[in-house]
């Protein structure tokens, strides 16, 4: 289907979805690059989803394998859940970036190289013995951009050295791009706007203007692109990350709780932009803390949480484990706080800018002897915002610390979200220990409905209590070391965290509500098994999906669910964690799907396991 | 209950009702008793009190305050304060230590919040020795203290916990003896007065694995020979009447002159002590004075002013709401790049 751009010469035709990758050095501006596409995109009202894949070293040596940053957009007419298993695009700006990712573009894709770029020397630091264009002229469609030149061309006269002026190159490419798919360039303009002054702001400003008008005119592209808008749940929309989601929805616990919000944190990937992130909305109360370490961090948030504050600590899976006793702490001492730990890749230091799901049983038996807290994971980049009002909703009302599970791939990736109606978001009166209600205070004393001690903190007068990792008598919180107590109290705490199941909307199956086969998913990785669930039904098998949320404890109807199916896959990003875990509670056999890449399931993955089990 | 100033309070309201149970004859009692007697002078309401411990014998002291207490994890005691602060800096938040706690595994935290300058008071019972644990040695035991774990002797060079806190940039740091009631009490004011993170070093005895490391500076009777009093304002005499004796410091180095008893000891050329010297080294070169070549000084070692952390952020919060105004949550959600569906 064609038809004709009134504003260009040149016919564009109308596609449904399309993938496409930037690939550069680190210090190409990859990342701002797809961001930047990535708002233009969202403003075309398209539905999206992004992957940045970037290495973890700041500039890893110019034009190597080591250093290629990539940053990856799907974009779609239709509802979509991932950034896609292949690209149809990709722009790579060095031989490196073409080598490391020029094989997972989808067979007959186009591939647009930055040719200023490859030079034998360049050809050789990537690891190509020869000239690889040929054979990939052959395969792709490959186009060859002097980008380094155009650029420098469309930057004469400026006041910048030629060092500033090459920077601006990736805004060259981006024009390019906008031209090529229809979008607007105004938001990316406005961000420049605020961003630069002077001569800089008008090298970028001009370039992306060039890079477009390149497109325009250029014989390499011979018509546009246009991908309609999604047809999605009407509503105003924004992008957002996984990691600014959380930031977000701490704030909005705050604001909801009417209490404010502290949140001590010591610097880990990827973690760090949600202190980052928090730290930018002093205006609403909040305290950021930047401890000295991970210990600390956790510590001075329990040290909040009695004091009364929405206390919060976020890190990711070494950080996460060096709090596990301090963890402890809270659960003995029954304080509310919400610990994040955006997962990534271990064990040890491992692949810190890498995601995966094998932090599950550390979050829930990682601490010494009976140790029960609640977990919750998030799975999708807007789901984040959520998952931190829900922690704090368990964490006040059942007095116990809350664990949440992010990961590194919906911490980075973006989406467009659904901004909620604030006015409809829960609104929760925290009611602190008040001596005037209680005769004796009892500092471990229970609410008969869900088991929680009251919340009385310093500055009540009548209330001064001691509390501490000691055990602690039944009622009094006394240091007890009387046998039958200590019992008690390991069961009391179990029977509290437990009881939260019935305070927990009963699982939803999407798809057949019983039959052949249920795939079992939790955290991030909704989007893909979503997604391939949706194809298989389409291919007409009957395949019905759950994603959980509450990983401690389940829904209450989770083991009356998985009943009603012959068969349950389960893929995870680990060895097998929740596997594990329903398998013992629930006795079903589970088959399990498991990758330990540091990379998110590909659709294509999922079909094949979900095609093979579905058809055994 | 409710805090009324015409009730007058007394040591008994800071008397918990849990039994002591520390080891007959542990400075710890005579801290404890201080402590209990020095809050009532302090004006500050008994619900406004946290004191916050980490782990050893010294860190079961909250449970025997009648004020808020937390009995916290090895070692983390200055970071839980630190979150306590932050989060209501009307709180008086006392930090109790003890040398293996705070100096060893938790010498970190004592480091970086003594650096902030947190408003709270670190009481660091140091009585060179794991009481706990039942007797290894600890980062403040001399060479060669001979204990369980070391045999042979210790081969670690121990760490000064005065020397430390001036390191990290105390603003406040003092030393006084966990018998000397009327000397302690006047420390523990001093402290309670500062605003920043006040150090104080307590010497205590542990009668059960570390008995008498500090009998010189207890008997009242060596006393006065062994220890420097600290005045704010005094020459730096120590000693009996008639053994009279100064401390003189050339080019720096510190070294001891015998006094008669009617010199002027300023005019002999004796420092004249000053706790708000602009200047570290000063307190620096008093912390090296140590026993047995010199008095040890007990006293208020150094004391001056700078902002507290919790003040700092408490004014960037204010100074964000007075810049943007109170945040919206409507507002934050719907800010930048939005569209319509």
């Amino acid at each position: 289907m064609t038809a004709t751009d009134s504003t260009s010469h040149k016919n564009s035709e109308q596609i449904e979805s399309v993938a496409i990758r930037f690939a550069g050095d680190s210090g190409d501006g990859m990342q701002l690059t797809g961001t930047k596409f990535t708002d233009e995109t969202a403003l075309a009202g398209n539905d999206l989803s992004t992957f940045p894949d970037f290495p973890a070293e700041i500039r890893a040596p110019a034009g190597t394998m080591a250093g290629v940053s990539g940053f990856q957009i799907h974009f779609s007419s239709r509802d979509i859940h991932t950034p896609a298993d292949r690209p149809d695009v990709l722009i790579a700006f060095n031989p490196a970036a073409l080598r490391a990712n020029v094989e997972d573009v989808r067979p007959g894709g186009t591939v647009i190289i930055n040719i200023d770029s490859f030079n034998e020397k360049a050809l050789t630091r990537a690891g190509y013995d020869g000239d690889p264009l040929p054979d990939l002229r052959e395969r792709f469609n490959l186009v060859e951009i002097p980008f380094t030149t155009l650029n420098r061309e469309a930057l004469q006269g400026l006041d910048l050295s030629s060092r500033e002026i090459d920077r601006c190159k990736n805004f060259f490419a981006l024009g390019v791009l906008c031209w090529l798919y229809g979008r607007p360039m105004d938001a990316t303009e406005r961000w420049l706007g605020g961003k630069f002054k002077g001569d800089v702001l008008e090298g970028n400003v001009r370039t992306l203007r060039a890079g477009y008008a390149f497109g325009e005119t250029t014989e390499l592209f011979p018509t546009s692109f246009v991908v309609p808008s999604a047809k999605i749940e009407s509503g105003t929309y924004r992008n957002i990350t996984g990691n600014q989601a959380l930031a977000w929805g701490l704030v909005a616990a705050g604001v909801q709780m009417d209490r404010e919000v502290f949140l001590g944190a010591y610097p880990i990937t990827p973690a760090s932009d949600v202190l980052h992130e928090v730290a930018r909305f002093r205006h609403f109360g909040v305290k950021t803390f930047q401890a000295e370490d991970e210990i600390a961090a956790v510590s001075s948030t329990i040290g909040a949480a009695f004091t009364g504050n929405l206390a919060v600590t976020v890190s990711s899976g070494p950080g996460f484990i060096l709090k596990q006793e301090a963890l402890g702490l809270a659960v003995m001492t029954e304080l509310p706080l919400v610990a994040i730990n955006v997962q990534r890749a271990g064990p040890s230091t491992g692949s810190p800018t890498k995601t995966e799901q094998g932090d599950l049983l550390a979050a829930l038996f990682g601490r010494h002897s009976q140790s029960p807290l609640p977990i919750i994971a998030a799975s999708t980049p807007g789901d984040c915002f959520h998952t931190a009002l829900e922690a704090f909703r368990i964490a006040v009302k059942y007095m116990t610390p809350v664990v949440v599970l992010s990961d590194g791939y919906i911490a980075n990736s973006a989406e467009p979200w659904l901004i909620p109606d604030v006015d409809a978001l829960e609104r929760t009166q925290i009611e602190f220990a008040n001596p005037i209600d209680i005769g004796e205070f009892l500092p471990y004393a229970r609410d008969p409905e869900t088991g929680a001690r009251p919340w009385a903190i310093p500055g009540t007068p009548g209330l001064e209590h001691r509390i501490g990792g000691l055990t602690k008598a039944d009622g009094s919180g006394n240091v007890s070391y009387e046998a039958d107590n200590h019992g008690r109290m390991i069961q009391l705490r179990k029977d509290k965290i437990e009881g939260i199941a019935n305070d927990l909307p009963p699982i939803e199956v999407e798809g057949p509500d019983s039959g052949e086969l249920l795939v079992v998913g939790w955290g991030g990785t909704k989007g893909s098994i979503t997604a391939a669930c949706e194809n298989a039904r389409e291919q007409g098998m009957s395949v019905s999906q759950i994603h959980l949320r509450h990983l401690n404890p389940f829904p209450s109807n989770l083991g009356e669910v998985l009943g009603r199916f012959e068969k349950v896959l389960l893929p995870e990003l680990s060895d097998g964690h929740l596997a594990m875990l329903l398998r013992s509670k629930y006795l079903v056999d589970i088959q399990m799907l498991n990758k330990i890449e540091g990379q998110p399931f590909k659709i294509s993955e999922l079909m094949e396991a979900i095609t093979e089990l579905h058809n055994r | 209950m409710a805090a009324d100033a015409a009730v007058k309070v007394s040591r008994k309201d800071f008397v918990s009702d849990q039994d002591v149970r520390w080891c007959p004859g542990c400075g710890d009692y005579s801290i404890l008793a201080n402590v209990q007697r020095v809050m009532p002078e302090l004006g500050v309401p008994r619900e406004n009190v946290v004191f916050v411990s980490g782990i050893g014998c010294s860190s079961r002291f909250p449970y025997y305050m009648n004020t808020y207490g937390f009995h916290t994890i090895h070692g983390r005691a200055p970071a839980f304060a630190t979150g306590i602060k932050i989060s209501n800096p009307e709180l008086s938040v006392w930090i109790v230590t003890g040398d293996g706690d705070g100096l060893s595994i938790g010498g970190n935290h004592l480091l970086h919040t003594i650096r902030r300058n947190v408003n709270t008071q670190v009481l660091l019972f140091n009585n060179k020795i794991y009481g706990l644990t039942k007797g290894q040695y600890s980062p403040t035991s001399d060479v060669g203290t001979k204990t369980k774990s070391t045999p042979q002797g210790a081969i670690d060079h121990p760490i000064d916990p005065i020397s430390f806190a001036l390191g990290c940039g105390a603003t406040f740091v003092a030393r006084t003896i966990d018998v000397d009631a009327k000397h302690m009490q006047q420390v523990l004011k001093r402290a309670h007065e500062h605003e920043g993170t006040a150090f104080v070093e307590i010497l205590q005895n542990c009668p059960v694995f570390n008995d008498g490391i500090w009998d010189e500076l207890q008997d009242r009777k060596t006393r006065a020979q062994s220890a420097l009093v600290l005045e704010h304002g005094e020459p730096l005499v120590f000693g009996p009447p008639g053994e009279k004796k100064g401390i003189v410091f050339n080019s720096g180095i510190p070294s001891v002159i015998d006094l008669a008893d009617d010199d002027d000891p300023v005019a002999r050329g004796v420092v004249v002590h000053d706790e708000q010297a602009p200047a570290a080294s000063y307190a620096g070169v008093l912390a090296t004075l140590q026993r047995p070549d010199f008095p040890l000084p007990v006293g208020v070692l150094r004391a001056v002013e700078k902002p507290t952390y919790e003040d700092m952020l408490q004014r960037q919060v204010d100074d964000a709401i007075e810049e943007r105004g109170k945040g919206d949550l409507k507002a934050l959600l719907h800010s930048g790049d939005t569209w319509q569906v």
